[in-house]
């Protein structure tokens, strides 16, 4: 009770600038969205930045002991076991990466959130059988459901986004089933009801807004299970097909040779981490500024 | 800031009876709360004396520093932003703002108790009331532990609880507000501490449950020398307890005085103001409001509306007992007046409310406006919908903080459609400036407002279709009293102006009779006297009714205060087994729409 508002007049509020700049005020944010632009730029402008080609083994790729080259020299980050340019692989599996890390998490979230939201919202037997039929999926492993729905299909990166995105969609739903519950039960939600406010109305303009956050922060961190997702059923060989490069594939290719080798995990790895880690830097900054309700706590 | 409330200085001496050394002496206190700006000060050099057996009243609105004080006294400020940052506080020869906290945990609990506003959630709700008790009396001495029990049943017959022993096997939730308000007071009277504090200690409570504990509160301390701190916004609890009062606003001292003094001759502006906004109990013949209701057109009929409430268990679900929530209630509205429902907590008026608007089925009929409401949520018409709008009790749970506040005034014309957007842009303004708010508020979010002035935007939201019927269910019961003094001119206001009628629900018999053209009594889900303004205050037929309004505390200090100490057991419940029949009272007509139940009809 910061603010003595015991009598009715005028209490002094601030001014709120735009979300973009309160985004530029936040320094961590923006090293997260340069981060996070500069591997967009890699993964579209792939083909200017090397000149090399992804899948190309070359000669000199190899010591002459057919060993990979370390970093330095001609190739900036070495060269993997047949030859191929690492930072040109890497560079490239950024584009796998983001594919997966957007497209089927996005869907996942798409599924997730419709499911959970309108299960936690109508309750009842709709809710009932939706939330039945999430338990069940996180009840089956989703490795296996991911290996049986890749081994049908055709394996390609968009069927592997997809199957990522059915296997993952569950978290989601869960946790937006929780707390739309609970909103539901607010009573601005009453508030709207007796109003005359339809469902739709109630579940885009009321409920939606306020979980949000959660979305983004779910998001965020989905990137990089997501991603993770993509490497291990790339190693399982379901998920994208060599000579693709993604940074899953990457690391699995080369693991057994991390002694001899460790650049050509380290690399990829490293983009891993730090992909993920722009993302939840983002996410945090947009959870901050995108919710009213903790701004004037500050 | 008032200058006239930054100095610091004494008015009154005490008026302790041996005239010894006060047991706690505050001195030049000031509370401060660290933020990134550096310190804010939240208490400003307060300085007071408390003697052994008096009862000091610190009062004030919300925000006045009137809890941090009592935290501070109590050691339990919360760290780390808080903190004392000047002055001293003797308790005895001891100086608490320096203890450390092994120490203080000696006196905590033991010579200094603290009771809190809300008795469910300072209870632990998974330990038995007896454990409770025990384990509180063996933190301070060292008796086994069935003495502490022994020590517990005594504490819990000191403060009148029926069947102490089962009590002490029962849980939390099993006993009725005022039941667990009086097991705190057990566990804080049990080690017969120096000092009780009381925050709020009746604000939660029903009316006439606020009187028991009042009353014994009083007895306790005549009986144990106890030095009582009270702290209250209610002004009638201040004039029925305390000897000595000091006023605070927004941190400051405001002014001391004994009792009668503060009462008859308040010293300061703020104090007069404090006082008059306190809504007083007459006997309904205050002047009436302007404009008379519309004898003729009702906006609202209700004949003999039932809501149950059905409670399944076993493995296979059935209902075997049922919430008996309202039953079998008749009631209209006129157009153009302000109708009451009052009644305790649990009385089934809010749930009256949610049928009328569609939120919780029910059977019997409701018409609005000539039009049937449909018994299912679903089916209610956007026409029905329009002619009746609610405001509910917490302004800030009622507005998604998520939405600027000009657009939650504009949804209800958004939704049903009604002209265009710069119409509505319009008419959203009319509203601000009708609720009494300014245009440039309109692009803020509900956290940037005060209390009362949400509240405003929750009425202007419910004015925006021009409806019929405005149902206020407990609106102003979480404001302030000057707050809420305003809000209810402007209720007043809207009803000679607009013509528009209001239900409107409350607990506090002194706003009802400030505001209402008529009244309805409500008791276990149905009305047990009805009548006007003047028929239910001036002459109060009901037993029910006549124990309602002698409970309500008078802020008249000059009034003869009688303790009636009772034993409380268990409220009667509404919940009852299926196969059991629920008496319907008989309403029996006194002459002029004055209703009242016939007795013996009631249990």
């Amino acid at each position: 009770m910061a603010n003595s508002a015991s009598t009715d007049p005028d209490i002094p509020t601030t001014i709120e600038p735009g979300v973009i700049a309160q985004f530029a005020r936040r320094k961590l944010a923006l090293f997260g969205l340069f981060l996070v632009l500069m591997t967009l730029c890699a993964a579209i402008f792939a083909p200017w930045l090397t000149a090399f080609d992804p899948n190309e083994q070359m000669f000199d790729g190899l010591t002459l002991q057919g060993a990979p080259m370390p970093p330095g020299g001609q190739f900036v980050l070495g060269t993997d076991l047949l030859g191929r340019d690492l930072l040109t692989r890497i560079l490239y599996g950024a584009r796998t990466s983001l594919i997966i890390g957007v497209a089927a998490n996005g869907l996942a979230l798409l599924i997730g959130t419709i499911i959970g939201v309108t299960a936690g919202y109508f309750r009842g037997w709709v809710g009932s059988a939706l939330m039945r039929m999430t338990d069940l999926m996180m009840a089956f492993p989703a490795l296996l459901l991911a290996i049986c729905l890749a081994a049908i299909f055709q394996p390609s990166l968009w069927i592997v986004a997809l199957v990522i995105a059915i296997v993952y969609w569950v978290q989601t739903a869960r946790v937006l089933y929780a707390e739309t519950a609970s909103l539901a039960q607010r009573e601005f939600i009453a508030a709207e009801r007796t109003l005359g406010a339809g469902h739709l109305r109630i579940l885009l303009k009321h409920i939606l807004p306020h979980l949000v956050p959660t979305i983004i922060v779910w998001g965020t961190l989905g990137i990089s299970t997501t991603v993770l997702l993509e490497a291990t059923l790339s190693f399982l060989g379901v998920g994208v097909q060599p000579p693709t490069p993604s940074w899953g594939n990457i690391i699995f290719e080369n693991q057994t040779y991390f002694q001899a080798a460790p650049w050509l995990v380290f690399f990829p790895g490293l983009a891993i981490v730090t992909l993920a880690l722009a993302f939840n830097l983002v996410g945090d900054a947009l959870r901050e500024i995108l919710d009213p309700t903790q701004r004037g706590r500050d | 800031m008032n200058s006239e409330n930054t100095t610091p200085f004494k008015v009154a001496t005490s008026n302790c009876p041996s005239g010894t050394e006060p047991v706690l002496r505050v001195d030049q206190l000031a509370i401060s709360v660290n933020t990134e700006n550096g310190l804010k000060p939240l208490v400003h050099e307060l300085s007071f004396d408390l003697h052994r057996g008096e009862t000091l009243a610190i009062a004030g609105e919300s925000g006045s520093g009137k809890s941090l004080t009592s935290l501070a006294i109590m050691g339990l400020l919360p760290p780390p932003a808080v903190r004392v940052t000047g002055g001293s506080i003797h308790f005895g020869d001891q100086e608490l703002t320096t203890l450390g906290e092994n120490a203080f945990r000696q006196i905590r609990g033991n010579r200094i108790a603290m009771i809190f506003q809300e008795p469910m959630t300072s209870l632990n709700p998974v330990m038995k009331i007896g454990t409770q008790l025990a384990e509180a009396i063996c933190a301070h001495e060292a008796i086994s532990l069935k003495e502490a029990r022994l020590r517990a049943l005594e504490a819990l017959r000191s403060v009148r609880l029926s069947e102490p022993e089962k009590r002490l096997n029962q849980f939390p939730h099993e006993l009725s507000g005022g039941m667990r308000q009086r097991v705190m007071i057990a566990m804080a009277i049990a080690l017969k501490p120096d000092i009780l504090i009381a925050d709020e200690p009746t604000t939660a409570l029903d009316v006439t449950v606020q009187r028991e504990v009042l009353d014994l509160l009083r007895d306790l301390q005549l009986e144990m020398g106890t030095a009582l701190i009270l702290i209250t916004h209610d002004m009638g609890v201040v004039a029925e307890m305390a000897d000595r009062v000091l006023v605070m606003k927004g941190g400051h001292f405001v002014e001391e005085n004994h009792v009668e003094s503060l009462f008859a001759k308040p010293q300061k502006v703020y104090t007069r103001n404090l006082l008059e906004a306190v809504p007083k109990l007459g006997d309904g013949s205050g002047e009436a409001r302007m404009g008379r209701p519309d004898e003729d057109t009702l906006v609202a009929e209700l004949e003999n509306v039932v809501v149950h409430f059905d409670v399944r268990s076993g493995i296979l679900g059935r209902v075997t007992h049922r919430v008996h929530a309202v039953e079998n209630v008749s009631l209209n509205i006129r157009k153009g007046e302000i109708f009451s429902l009052v009644g305790e907590s649990g009385c089934g008026k809010s749930t009256i409310a949610k049928a009328m608007v569609g939120l919780v089925d029910h059977s019997g009929r409701i018409r609005i406006n000539g039009h049937d409401i449909s018994p299912t949520y679903g089916a209610m018409s956007n026409q029905t919908r329009r002619d009746i709008q609610m405001v509910f009790q917490d302004p800030m749970a009622s507005l998604d903080p998520r939405m600027r506040v000009g657009e939650l005034v504009r949804e209800p014309l958004v939704i049903h459609g009604v002209g265009t957007r710069q119409e509505q842009d319009q008419h959203v303004e009319y509203l601000f400036e009708r609720v009494g708010l300014a245009r440039d508020q309109i692009q803020r979010y509900p956290h940037e407002f005060s209390g009362g002035q949400r509240q405003r935007i929750c009425i202007a939201r419910a004015l925006a279709l021009n409806p019929k019927l405005i149902i206020a269910d407990e609106s102003v019961s979480a404001l302030d009293v000057t707050v809420q003094a305003k809000v209810l001119d402007l209720l007043k206001e809207l009803v000679s102006e607009l013509g528009v009628s209001f239900l409107f629900i409350s607990h506090d018999m002194a706003v009802v009779e400030n505001i209402s053209d008529r009244v309805g009594v409500m008791y276990l889900g149905q009305i047990v006297e009805t009548g006007s303004r003047r028929q239910i205050f001036g002459s109060p037929r009901h037993s029910y009714t006549k124990r309602l309004l002698s409970a309500v505390p008078t802020p008249d200090p000059s009034r003869e205060r009688q303790s009636a100490a009772r034993l409380v057991g268990d409220v009667p419940s509404p919940v009852k087994s299926i196969a059991e029949r629920v008496s319907h009272v008989e309403l029996v007509d006194m002459g002029d729409g004055h209703l009242i139940a016939l007795e013996d009809t009631m249990k």
